[in-house]
């Protein structure tokens, strides 16, 4: 298990040297460039010039690489030309909140959406089933930003019951450790800034989580109906052992493989950021720094962004092996 | 020759006489008139099993033979009430130990099942959950019908794995099922289905899976385990050579029904269902006494429904016009064994001697 693991981790180094070539050439390919964004429109070709020049753009782009991937090397990602602050820093800046982002919206969309699928699974072809299938189906077709918009307007400007902007009220004051502000004002034992931070977490949290829910929904109830059908639930069944046991020890156990399989996939897409979702509550993730970058032609912003998502994604995909192996045993042989 | 099985103890209840003797015990599962019909939304309601009925002792293996679809397996599974509660439609009577078993609600079953009747399925491979280790799924059946700790449900496990000849029995425990060979995962499956020493046993083909040379084996397991704790069994199987090597009394199902029934020796050595005897022609001899096999022509689906006449008529050799029109009833015939058939074939022709 730990040479599986080392050895995945060791397939990152070509996965990342492949991918920083490629987002080499490609932002630079994109039309415009950092300094006309910077400049404007109206900017004179002598001031570009100028500007790309001290940039270094003005170098042929092998050498631009060649000293780009230098300072990666030492985990230096240049400085963003639209921030002015270092790449790594904003990242670690966006990404806790990403983190709390996707989080909230994964324990929403697995929570509600795994029961939901075993309970329409269980009751295959009721009232309750269809229900469950075309509410996932609905789930599945709303965009985000309309069901953002949505959220805000029932739970905020008609109830005022949960905030819609931003991760915390900003009149309160909570040390910072992790940027994650639920593990933030646990750290500092307020109770308080927990609630309030959590309050900010539930409607992205739903609208984010909603997507997710409804793919999770279906494909657990399509599992669960797989193995329903299986000789050993059966046997479990011959056996005279209870629904629920059935259910928890045989059913879901078996189940579980093509569930993880979507949760590992839909987090990796959460992790590398939510544009639509950030941009209507405020909420300053790794999706509106990419969106910013992609814009504002900031090619060191982009080219770190993706670069570090790439390892996060390689992360996760590697912890959904390596819960395939923890469920099926048979896994853990090969 | 079995020497455990007496050779004409069963010839009275051929003839379904009641023998008032204190050698004969009473029935652990009387089934009769059982009927199980299958009703798709849509689809023209399909009689799997058609009144049948017949019994089983302690102690004693009774064989229903058939070919795939004529509702042996349903059978059983209606025994243990292990048929889907929508759709399907079961009747008639199946007494356990005298307990009536039909209408029971699935959490009574549920008390019956592992403890009162097990089962032993056909593929061990798909009838073990592959992610749970071996002494698991023994321990759980243990531990739902006996109140014993963790421990000692393990022991017992591992006491049960040594008892159907699993070597290294503790070490097992510990082991996936596809860890295991096909025969030592069917002799896992049958420790499973006597972990709480029921009464009733049905094998639901439980070689077709194995390799011959394990067949024996597991078969040999099977016969030895029920003689020695007086389980009554259920044999259900296409394998007449399972059938003459282990049952005392013979059930050969076709299309629903019941045709010919009656302990074995009287049912092998003279046939007299023209089915029956088809079964029997098409098994493989090694005594060279048989040129070549002589198949059923037809399928199992080139039937008509029993109202209209015998289902075997479009497949029959010797049909004749009395086979259309009414049900053929069950006959006793002159060796005490029951047959269903207006035309059946005479009595002198001994066909096949079980080996």
């Amino acid at each position: 298990m730990v040479k599986f693991i080392v050895r995945r981790l060791l397939l990152l180094v070509p996965i990342l040297f492949g991918l920083s070539l490629l987002l080499f050439v490609w932002v630079r390919a994109l039309p415009g460039g950092p300094a006309t964004a910077l400049l404007g429109e109206k900017a004179t070709p002598a001031r570009i010039a100028e500007v790309n020049k001290s940039y270094g753009f003005d170098r042929p782009v092998l050498t631009q690489y060649l000293t780009y991937m230098k300072k990666v090397i030492h985990l230096d990602f240049g400085q963003s030309i639209a921030l002015r602050r270092d790449v790594t820093d904003e990242i670690l800046r966006r990404f806790p909140a990403t983190i709390s982002l996707a989080a909230a919206a994964m324990l929403f969309a697995i929570g509600i959406g795994v029961p939901l699928g075993l309970m329409a699974a269980r009751r295959e072809r009721t009232w309750f089933d269809f229900t469950a299938v075309t509410a996932s189906l609905v789930g599945v077709s709303i965009p985000v930003f309309f069901l953002a918009q949505i959220l805000k307007y029932i739970f905020a400007l008609k109830f005022s019951l949960l905030p819609t902007i931003g991760r915390l009220t900003t009149t309160r004051h909570l040390k910072i450790h992790t940027r994650i502000e639920v593990i933030d004002s646990i750290i500092a034992w307020d109770g308080g800034a927990l609630w309030d931070s959590i309050k900010h977490l539930i409607l992205p949290g739903i609208a984010l989580g909603t997507i997710p829910l409804a793919i999770i929904a279906r494909i657990t109830r399509a599992s669960v109906l797989e193995v329903l059908n299986e000789d050993y639930v059966r046997t479990a069944r011959a056996k005279g052992l209870r629904t629920r046991a059935i259910s928890r020890g045989h059913v879901l156990r078996n189940a579980l493989l093509p569930i993880v399989t979507v949760i590992g996939l839909q987090t990796g897409l959460l992790l590398s950021g939510a544009v639509l979702t950030e941009q209507v509550f405020t909420w300053n993730g790794m999706g509106s720094l990419l969106a910013d970058g992609v814009i504002k032609k900031d090619y060191p912003v982009i080219q770190g962004g993706v670069m570090f998502l790439a390892v996060v994604f390689v992360l996760v995909n590697l912890l959904v092996d390596v819960l395939y192996a923890v469920i099926d045993p048979r896994i853990r042989v090969s | 020759m079995n020497p455990t099985d007496p050779p004409d103890a069963d010839t009275s209840r051929a003839t379904g006489a009641p023998i008032s003797s204190a050698l004969v015990k009473p029935p652990i599962l009387v089934v009769e008139d059982l009927h199980v019909t299958f009703q798709i939304h849509g689809a023209k309601a399909l009689r799997a099993v058609d009144g049948v009925s017949f019994e089983v002792r302690a102690g004693e293996t009774v064989g229903i033979v058939g070919e795939s679809g004529s509702g042996k397996s349903v059978t059983s599974l209606a025994i243990l009430g292990l048929l889907p509660a929508r759709g399907v439609t079961v009747t008639g009577s199946i007494k356990l130990d005298g307990e009536e078993l039909l209408g029971k609600s699935e959490r009574e079953m549920q008390d019956i099942r592992g403890r009162r009747a097990a089962m032993v399925f056909q593929d061990p491979m798909s009838s073990l959950n592959p992610v749970l280790t071996v002494g698991r799924q023994i321990g759980e059946t243990i531990r739902r019908h006996q109140k014993i700790d963790r421990a000692k449900a393990r022991a017992k496990a591992a006491e049960l794995l040594d008892r159907v000849g699993i070597p290294e029995a503790t070490r097992r425990l510990g082991s996936y099922p596809h860890q295991l060979s096909g025969g030592m995962r069917q002799r896992v499956v049958i420790a499973i289905a006597l972990a709480t020493e029921p009464a009733l046993l049905i094998a639901d083909e439980p070689t077709t899976a194995l390799d011959v040379t394990i067949q024996a084996q597991v078969l040999d397991l099977l016969r030895n385990l029920v003689s020695e704790s007086d389980t009554a069994l259920i044999m259900i199987t296409h394998d007449l050579g399972v059938v003459a090597g282990m049952c005392n009394h013979v059930n050969v199902m076709y299309s629903g029904r019941i045709v010919e029934t009656g302990q074995r020796y009287a049912l092998f050595g003279s046939p007299r269902h023209h089915y029956t005897r088809g079964l029997l022609a098409s098994v493989p001899r090694l005594d060279g006494s048989q040129d070549r096999l002589l198949p059923i022509p037809g399928s199992p689906s080139d039937t008509i429904p029993w109202a209209k006449g015998c289902a075997f008529s479009p497949r029959c050799p010797a049909v004749i016009d009395a086979c259309i029109g009414s049900p053929p009833e069950l006959v006793t015939s002159e060796i005490n064994t029951r047959v269903r058939c207006v035309n059946p074939a005479p009595p002198t022709d001994v066909m096949w001697a079980p080996r």
